[in-house]
């Protein structure tokens, strides 16, 4: 169907969009690969030179950086444990019969479109303030001390934050798997007489291993990437407990004006992101061959 | 065969469902109800029942001037979708209706855009920010937003578009429909709905983004999630004043987000779930 008169307006109709896209992605990637061979520092910015590898292994002498890569590592599985064995059991939860499905979709679906300086202020503030917030008043009623969570506890209270973000994104993607179960199949399943356990391993768990998959994908991109939560609760702190890389990164960049530092990080979040990339584009590129 | 459901049986999940999404949920209500109270009802201990008072609201606005931000927010999220939809349409259309053989590879060349961290190219993008004196600008923050919505928004309209059967065009060419007329009057009535709502996940994407328009920022062309997290330096307890003004931050994506949360998950998950 494709005329040579067609093909050349569809070239022409995606030129913009791939332009666009193009330039996005190498520029900036190529300034910041270059930046991290560099000497340059915004506070004296007429004195660059080349500085070879110094830039990386300064990044990877500094204490900092092995916790930030711990941190960043502890957050994402920790999250992710969180909203998969979470999101599974909401899923299941949601997908029985019940009065008023809509109400309750609506009411879990809800934190995934709280802005996140919004819902970690709310949480920092109102549930997990050791003095005023919600947790606070609850040990004090049983009569126990109330836990200075972003103190005590600054890496698990950000994760906690964090999941319940991103636990709807889960419970969705996962329930919308499971109704496209076919309804047929279970039943049959249940009338030779698989009890719910083995319904679980044997039916369920197969059918929705691909949506885990691409949940597990998605968010490990997002999760990778947390700032705001961080910046508006502990600001890394304190120490360095709570920092991870992109926030190692930004402190190096805007707060010690280290150009080459940041741009070294920068390349290696991008090695980082490109490991689990590799991955989630295979799992949508199979989808796309349907 | 419909299998009857005991009631009783329903009534329990009906109790277990209403608990945890309730529990889920506690955070936006109490968020919510904090608002209408007064400062020192606020840190008074925990109470379901505020005094409906509004001072909070009028507070914020008179100390903060926070419609600006609310404008910037509009301004951004609407003006980034709008522009994306603009480049993004016509690409999507044509890798749609006339693939190629590279039709493929150049949709995960897109895809592949977005998995580069924003925190990576910072620097560059901060220094050429600078430089052309686009830091804190509402026309910087949208050029970028549209950059970074770009991959999704084209392959949200892309598995919408492929879902319009291609015998339709062939009918309307066989009528002798014009290019033209294939796209006012076969082809536009049925993209609508798909336009639609990606139009409304990229502006909750857009409105929720926080890294950039914060660091972009300082106070000209900043959006709510900058002016709320301002309120995280310690200045003492403000609590009605911060919950009002995340309160009216979240309420017109809240809204809009219960509408679209079945497109959702297919422009999340690049049409790999639907």
């Amino acid at each position: 169907m494709a005329t040579r008169q067609t093909s050349t307006l569809a070239r022409f109709m995606m030129a913009p969009s791939v332009i666009l896209l193009f330039i996005w992605m190498i520029v900036p990637l190529a300034m910041t690969l270059w930046f991290s061979f560099q000497n340059y520092n915004l506070l004296n910015p007429g004195n660059v030179s080349f500085a070879g590898l110094f830039n990386y292994k300064f990044f990877y002498t500094d204490p900092a950086f092995f916790q930030s890569i711990w941190n960043t590592l502890v957050l994402v599985v920790g999250v992710l444990l969180i909203t998969v064995i979470g999101g599974i059991a909401l899923a299941l939860l949601l997908d029985q019969p019940m009065f008023g499905q809509g109400i309750v979709r609506i009411l879990v679906i809800s934190p995934f479109f709280v802005m996140p300086p919004v819902a970690a202020l709310v949480w920092k503030n109102m549930i997990m303030h050791p003095g005023y917030g919600v947790f606070a008043d609850i040990a004090k009623f049983f009569g126990a001390q109330p836990v200075d969570w972003f103190a005590q506890y600054p890496l698990f209270s950000i994760i906690i934050i964090v999941a319940w973000q991103w636990l709807p994104f889960a419970t969705l993607i996962l329930l919308t798997a499971l109704q496209s179960l076919d309804g047929e199949q279970k039943e049959a399943a249940e009338m030779d007489g698989a009890g719910f356990v083995s319904r679980f391993i044997y039916l369920t768990v197969p059918h929705i291993s691909r949506a885990v998959t691409v949940v597990i994908l998605i968010q490990t991109i997002f999760l990778l990437g947390v700032y705001a939560e961080i910046l508006v609760t502990t600001n890394g702190g304190p120490g360095y407990a709570s920092t991870n890389l992109p926030f190692l990164i930004y402190r190096t960049a805007l707060l010690g004006y280290d150009v080459g530092g940041a741009s070294a990080g920068g390349i290696i979040a991008v090695i980082l992101a490109n490991i689990v990339a590799f991955f989630l584009m295979r799992a949508v590129g199979k989808n796309l061959d349907k | 065969m419909a299998r009857a459901v005991s009631t009783r049986r329903k009534i329990g999940f009906t109790v277990a469902a209403w608990v945890v999404a309730m529990l889920i949920f506690f955070p936006i209500l109490y968020t919510i109800i904090t608002s209408f109270k007064s400062e020192t009802e606020a840190i008074a201990g925990f109470s379901l029942i505020p005094s409906g008072t509004l001072e909070s609201y009028a507070e914020v606005q008179a100390q903060s001037n926070y419609f600006k931000f609310f404008l910037n927010s509009v301004i951004i999220a609407v003006g980034s979708t709008i522009l994306a939809l603009v480049v993004a349409v016509p690409a999507a259309w044509s890798m749609a209706f006339s693939p190629t053989k590279r039709t493929k590879d150049i949709l995960m060349w897109m895809l592949s855009t977005k998995m580069m961290p924003a925190v990576a190219v910072l620097v560059p993008i901060y220094l050429i920010f600078r430089d052309t004196h686009l830091l804190d600008t509402r026309i910087g923050l949208t050029v970028m937003l549209m950059l970074i919505n770009l991959p999704i928004v084209v392959w949200m309209l892309y598995t919408y578009f492929r879902e319009i059967p291609g015998e339709i065009l062939e009918a309307a060419r066989m009528d002798g429909a014009t290019l033209w007329g294939e796209i006012v009057y076969v082809l536009t009535p049925m993209a609508v709905p798909g336009i639609a709502s990606t139009m409304l996940l990229n502006i909750i994407l857009a409105w929720n983004e926080a890294f950039w328009t914060i660091r972009l920022t300082t106070t000209n062309a900043a959006p709510l999630t900058a002016f709320i997290a301002s309120f995280s330096s310690p200045q003492g307890l403000f609590w009605a004043k911060l919950s009002a003004a995340s309160t009216l931050a979240i309420a017109p994506i809240l809204i809009m987000g219960w509408f679209s949360q079945r497109q959702l998950v297919r422009g999340l998950t690049f049409g790999a779930v639907k």
